[in-house]
């Protein structure tokens, strides 16, 4: 295709993704360096004849002048990356300082609202991702077993969780394990205390989110593994029966290293997905227990007092973070490419 | 494959089909519940005294005197004006499937069928951008919207879910013009057309399969999507995500958690349909990157 073709085809997804993506993570960038000016004070002094008073007040036409000369605000470089709602560098240098165990060092990152989020994120990242896989491979393992007719059903079911919407899906599940709920109640009865809510515990709640974030993409990885097995070569599963290989022989010793690459294509793919994890906190109403970076900027944005700078710095941080997730992937991309050539 | 699960030991087949119905229950059960739970009062889905009024509707058979009561969705629908919400949604993903689509299979299949080096840059960089969390642009676009004056109507939205949609639309559409063969355009090339009356009248009619696969993700993405909705539409705009999110803020302190059950349930329904239909397009397209990459 020559440059020019190529150039009207690609021209309008192109432009879409250049306003719309890049130019907003510049627009982040550049957000994250600036905050919004401070009103301009002018300070009045008025006098009676006994005494004077000093009074402050906002001069609105200068802050309005100001604010329309410079519409970025002000430009304080990696200060909001550096204060308490981000990095905390200060309160962190504090705390090692003052503290005396690495315990009592970590329950004060505890309480600075980005490492909080960190902590909950990568949990709930390197826990959830593994144990989707493992789950994932179970069904697509016993599911390949089904007759054929069944395969169907099962499979129509095991989608549901991945597809449905994950605030309404994180909703299903908030109700019923709620402490009046079905689960709860199952809970409660099973360790005999009437008083259990799953709502009030910190390890519970992040139990809950961990097991939610499985039951929502173990069928992604099912899906992916059960494709796998469709081109299982059979030849070597034969030998191997020759060879008098147990069931769990030629699962270990043939299926598994089969379906390797799948595996490192989900995992590489769930790390990503994971560490974005936003609409289960939302729906769990579990901020007070559990917040993670995406969580954070959502806040930030919200509400009255939208924090632009604020939510940019935590966003920028948040494609850092990806980008770290994501460059095994580009890795694999281009060496993919490159076996092409 | 049949004639292994005809040799397995009783006790392996009992094993591997008690965890299928496991699983099954494991996902299926939380539908199942709300959507039986939806027709019944807050004291009976929430219940503290006795968790089988659930099942048996006990206090919403005292109160209005059937086990079964539509009162929540009446509260939903017409009360809170859910299908406001509904509409919404439904123009929004109608005009993001389609402007998604329109555009991407153009992208697509130049990407496709250009051998010069920068496609694979232009791939590369579209699987940086699909790795993006979509919250973290948010903040990028607040700014200016308000300054253009865009801010909270459904055409932004449409448009932003639309290029945030793009990268993964390439991909598939890519991965799938590149399977039909290029001596069918290139022949036609030959014979009299341009590149584009080309791709007009030999590929488009063999590229729908891939088409509606790729169609699916793009609606599966705006009608799923929180973090752009709930941050760029305004309330009398609102998407049905973002609405029942705010049911969440305004129905607990009126004890009007039903409201929610009954939209939640409702906005379950046309996916479960979905899935139905599309199943076999579903996990094609799913296994699509994977099994090639």
């Amino acid at each position: 295709m020559k440059h020019r073709t190529f150039f009207w085809f690609f021209l309008p997804t192109g432009l879409a993704m250049l306003l719309f993506i890049a130019a907003p993570i510049v627009s982040v960038v550049l957000q994250s360096v600036f905050a919004p000016h401070e009103p301009v004070l002018i300070t009045a002094q008025t006098c009676t004849p006994f005494s004077c008073t000093e009074e402050t007040t906002i001069d609105q036409e200068a802050t309005r002048v100001l604010r329309e000369a410079k519409p970025l605000g002000r430009f304080v470089g990696l200060d909001i990356y550096f204060n308490r709602g981000h990095l905390a560098t200060a309160e962190v240098a504090e705390a090692w300082r003052t503290t005396d165990s690495l315990t009592a060092f970590f329950r004060e990152l505890g309480d600075l609202p980005f490492y909080r989020a960190m902590a909950f994120t990568l949990t709930y990242t390197f826990t959830v991702t593994p144990l989707l896989i493992i789950l994932g491979m179970a069904i697509a393992l016993a599911v390949n077993t089904l007759a054929q007719k069944l395969k169907g059903v099962v499979i129509f079911f095991s989608l549901l969780p991945m597809i449905v919407t994950p605030l309404v899906g994180s909703l299903i599940m908030f109700w019923m394990i709620d402490n009046r709920g079905v689960l709860g109640n199952f809970l409660s009865w099973l360790v005999s205390d009437p008083d259990l809510s799953v709502k009030a515990s910190t390890g519970l709640m992040w139990v809950s989110l961990i097991i939610y974030g499985i039951w929502h993409s173990a069928p992604f990885a099912f899906v992916v593994f059960y494709a796998g097995l469709q081109t299982l070569p059979e030849d070597q599963i034969e030998a191997a029966q020759i060879d008098g290989a147990s069931r769990w022989q030629q699962v270990r010793y043939i299926v598994v290293p089969h379906l390797m690459p799948l595996v490192t294509f989900v995992a590489l793919i769930q790390l990503m997905d994971n560490f974005r994890v936003f609409e289960p906190i939302v729906g769990f109403n579990a901020s007070a227990h559990a917040t993670s970076l995406s969580w954070i900027i959502f806040n930030d944005l919200g509400g009255e007092t939208r924090q632009l700078s604020a939510a940019a710095a935590t966003s920028v941080m948040t494609i850092i973070g990806v980008a770290i997730l994501l460059s095994p992937v580009l890795v694999r991309t281009w060496r993919d490419f490159k076996g092409k050539m | 494959m049949a004639s292994k699960t005809l040799r397995a030991p009783f006790s392996l087949r009992l094993l591997t089909n008690g965890f299928i119905v496991f699983w099954l229950i494991l996902a299926a059960f939380p539908f199942v519940w709300t959507l039986w739970g939806s027709f019944k009062v807050e004291l009976d889905f929430f219940s503290i005294a006795d968790w089988t009024n659930a099942l048996t509707g006990y206090n919403t058979e005292r109160t209005y005197g059937s086990p079964f009561t539509g009162v929540g969705y009446h509260g939903a629908w017409v009360q809170e004006e859910f299908w406001r919400a509904v509409i919404n949604t439904g123009i929004v993903c109608f005009f993001v499937v389609c402007t998604s689509l329109t555009i991407g299979t153009l992208g697509g299949y130049a990407l496709s069928r250009s051998a010069f080096r920068y496609t694979f840059w232009l791939l590369i960089i579209a699987l940086i951008f699909r790795a993006m969390p979509p919250i973290t642009l948010v903040s990028g676009y607040l700014l200016p919207f308000f300054e253009w004056n865009v801010w909270g109507i459904l055409p932004t939205t449409i448009i932003v879910l639309v290029a945030i949609n793009q990268p993964f639309t390439l991909w598939m559409l890519h991965s799938f013009f590149q399977n039909i063969p290029k001596e069918l355009d290139e022949s036609a090339k030959v014979d009299c057309c341009t590149q584009f009356q080309a791709f007009r009248w030999v590929i488009v009619p063999v590229m729908w399969p891939g088409v509606i696969t790729t169609g699916l993700f793009s609606f599966l993405l705006a009608y799923n999507d929180f973090a752009v909705t709930s941050m760029l539409l305004s309330e009398s705009n609102r998407t049905m995500v973002p609405e029942i999110a705010a049911f969440l803020g305004t129905t607990y302190t009126e004890g009007n958690v039903m409201f929610a059950v009954a939209a939640v349930v409702s906005a379950t329904a046309p996916l479960f349909i979905l899935v139905m239909f599309f199943q076999r397009q579903i996990v094609s397209g799913l296994t699509a990157g994977a099994v090639k990459g």
